[in-house]
């Protein structure tokens, strides 16, 4: 059964009838755009489709999405475009704030803050979008290009996002997350883990960012202790773009040329990652640098695990304070990886290296620290390595959402 | 009788027709259906529409410190069925019977522009939107919102934006539940509610400890309460552990008492280029250098603060919150 969305009188007629059978809601492009998408996503019942068409949707405020177990789906992500560039309103293109909700082969451009979030929606499919600010990485442009937030069972799956001004791809205070075969390039991070568990980051392609793979923990948020994530198979590649977050971001300390890099965390595994021509720092490991009053947070590393890594390149244009220091001390390139050296004597901070190998270590004396108290070290891995996490990633059966 | 009268005191200039309202019942009926009244006029709120004269048993009030909505002037009814009382629940929100709803229509120029309804049905709250049409006769649904060029008070055009049903929810939302936000006894007249339990409507008048002022009060209470007042009726719908913008971990109620979550010296942390290129949500003694300032300045989508319901600046509010952490403790 095909209904075309103007006809909002019988959709809703429809909608009501509690009937037992999914159906498509047609949505060409054209006029009108806004208020008949936005219906669409309305009056839709839980396991219909919103069909996109293809062509150019011209919008001028954010769309909303709250009816559990829709699809809404485009004809690719050339083919469909939601415009956003003349938005006036909301702070994201689409929102989603139901479960079950899978959104794919579409793309939105321009929005005036983030791209795509959802928020509290469990088992969410991000499948083949593509995002991007068309006029190349901009401070003005919006945060995050497809941002999933405080939700359990995440699949982000062969999407590819550009110009993000925070992160390409960010996930937040979520658990049960996968992130594969995604293309980021030119945001400031590529993909971003934030306060987040369970979390399989793999086969996706980072390059031209100014960080590829970021996972963090913060303080002062409702979801903290983030950790057992993996880092795996990635292509992790020239990340040399001008750090371009505006200031007051976390990202924004992110040095331009960092490859992976961790802060805080209980439990991240790297391993199987091809890590080309990074030129700050190819794996950065350190504790959360800033002061913060939150009993309950811990601002160390722990227990991250460096495994086989293909290493190309990288570490001969070290661009964060003191890097031109270590680069006369050491010598170019530095070492693959670089931790703050931040410990107590029982974090387990220090990364361990499962292949051997150096870990350069700035020797900071405390997490807040400035570079004129560190004593660089080059200090061999702790015979006792943690275990390499395995987290499950998103639930199977979002898998047959992305590839039925 | 006396409640109704009570009520329209307390509206003031709003409803002064003392003509008796033609007694057409509100449609129970429509409250409680499983469907979406494409007209306002079906649920019978009004004895006259155009004037706003409420139906029998649609009762006035307003609240102490309102949202600002592009200043427009409020007009807020309550309904409660026959034979059913409110439950007060302590300082915080009235728990309004299945069957209740409430009533806020929205003018400007003396122009009625939108009238939007919660509707409290048995699956939960329902938030729909109607436009007035031009003739002021009727209001219809727009469900997926609407924009309208209008000029606001301060005399400035805006595109004026009636919120689309999920946007309703957005800020009505308390976890996966949608609730009222208004009526809460704390941002009540304590005299409304007295009338509210003399007629049968209220179990039990709530003890208020401590009441967010009156707006037009604010010049004369303590600037802590009234800013206080401000940002929990401004933001704190969103900005609570439940709500929109839970995961921001700023929380701006009137209960709030952690300085950290209502933002001294709190770092953002999804706010982009909301952050204006500052450090922290709330710098004491410093506004000029406070995210939470900074997004209430702005007009720029992805930076302005709410992100809903505002086409132009709050000089009043902005003024009076600038003061505030101007005030704060270094």
């Amino acid at each position: 059964m095909r209904i075309t969305a103007p006809l909002i009188a019988a959709v809703s007629a429809l909608a009501l009838a509690a009937s037992a059978h999914a159906k498509t809601l047609d949505v060409p492009a054209g006029d009108g755009a806004q208020a008949r998408l936005q219906e669409a996503l309305i009056v839709a019942e839980p396991g219909d489709v919103v069909q996109l068409g293809a062509g150019r949707f011209v919008l001028s405020d954010g769309l909303s999405l709250d009816v559990r177990g829709v699809t809404v789906r485009g004809a690719g992500m050339d083919a469909t475009v939601l415009d956003f560039s003349g938005q006036k309103g909301a702070g994201e293109g689409l929102l989603v704030t139901a479960h079950d909700v899978t959104l794919r082969d579409f793309a939105v451009e321009n929005t005036k803050g983030d791209g795509i979030k959802s928020k509290g929606a469990n088992n969410i499919v991000y499948y083949r979008l593509r995002v991007t600010w068309t006029g190349g990485p901009k401070e003005t442009n919006g945060a995050y290009g497809l941002y999933p937030v405080s939700s359990t069972g995440v699949l982000v799956d062969g999407c590819k996002v550009s110009g993000a001004s925070d992160a390409g791809i960010y996930v937040g205070q979520s658990k049960a997350i996968t992130v594969r075969y995604n293309y980021v390039e030119q945001s400031v991070a590529g993909i971003e883990i934030e306060n987040s568990r369970d979390a399989l980051v793999t086969g996706n392609l980072v390059t031209r960012n100014t960080g590829g793979i970021l996972v963090f923990d913060l303080p002062n948020l409702p979801v903290m202790g983030g950790g057992n994530t993996l880092i795996e198979n990635n292509l992790i590649v020239g990340n040399d773009t001008p750090n371009f977050a505006p200031k007051g971001n976390i990202v924004a300390s992110v040095p331009r040329g960092t490859g992976v890099m961790v802060m805080a965390n209980d439990g991240v595994g790297i391993r199987g990652n091809a890590l080309v021509d990074n030129p700050s720092v190819q794996i950065l490991v350190v504790a959360y640098p800033k002061p913060y009053e939150d009993k309950t947070y811990n601002p160390l590393p722990r227990n991250v695990t460096i495994g086989a890594n293909r290493i190309i390149g990288g570490g001969d244009d070290p661009q964060f304070p003191g890097g031109a220091e270590l680069a006369a001390a050491f010598g170019k390139p530095l070492p693959p990886v670089i931790w703050d050296g931040v410990a107590t004597p029982t974090s387990h901070s220090m990364p361990d290296l499962t292949e051997g190998g150096p870990v350069l270590s700035l020797g900071l004396p405390g997490p807040s620290a400035g570079m004129a108290a560190a004593r660089p070290d080059l200090i061999r891995s702790a015979a006792v390595v943690a275990a390499m996490p395995s987290p499950s990633g998103a639930p199977a059966a979002l898998n047959l959402r992305a590839r039925p | 009788m006396r409640l109704l009268a009570a009520a329209l005191l307390i509206a003031g200039a709003v409803i002064t027709a003392a003509a008796p309202p033609a007694a057409v019942p509100v449609s129970d009926a429509e409250i409680m259906a499983g469907s979406f009244p494409a007209k306002l006029s079906a649920f019978g709120f009004f004895a006259d529409g155009a004037k706003q004269v409420p139906a029998p048993g649609v009762i006035p009030y307003r609240l102490n410190t309102p949202l600002w909505s592009d200043g427009a002037e409020k007009l807020r009814f309550a309904y409660i069925p026959a034979g059913q009382k409110v439950r007060a629940q302590g300082e915080g929100l009235l728990d309004l019977p299945v069957g209740s709803a409430l009533i806020k229509t929205f003018k400007f120029g003396g122009k009625l522009i939108e009238t939007r309804v919660l509707l409290h049905r048995t699956g939960g709250w329902l938030a729909l939107p109607y436009q007035w049409n031009e003739e002021q006769t009727e209001a219809k649904l727009v469900l997926a919102g609407a924009r309208l060029p209008l000029v606001n008070p301060a005399g400035e055009a805006i595109s004026y934006a009636i919120p689309n049903k999920n946007q309703c929810k957005e800020c009505h939302a308390a976890g996966a539940e949608v609730v009222p936000i208004g009526p809460k006894a704390r941002n009540l007249s304590a005299r409304w509610l007295v009338d509210l339990a003399k007629a049968g409507k209220l179990d039990a008048v709530p003890a208020v400890a401590r009441r967010i002022p009156l707006w037009e009060d604010r010049a004369k209470v303590p600037l802590a309460d009234a800013a206080r007042g401000y940002l929990d009726v401004n933001c704190a719908h969103c900005h609570k552990p439940n709500g929109a913008a839970s995961n921001s971990g700023l929380y701006l109620g009137w209960e709030e008492s952690d300085p950290i979550k209502l933002g001294v010296m709190k770092r953002p942390v999804a706010a982009g280029r909301g952050s204006g290129k500052l450090d922290y949500d709330i710098v004491p003694g410093d506004p000029g250098h406070s995210i939470l300032f900074y997004r209430m300045g702005s007009l720029e989508g992805g930076i302005s603060m709410p992100e809903l319901g505002r086409a132009s600046l709050d000089r009043d509010g902005n003024a009076m919150v600038e003061r505030w952490i101007a005030g704060m403790k270094r």
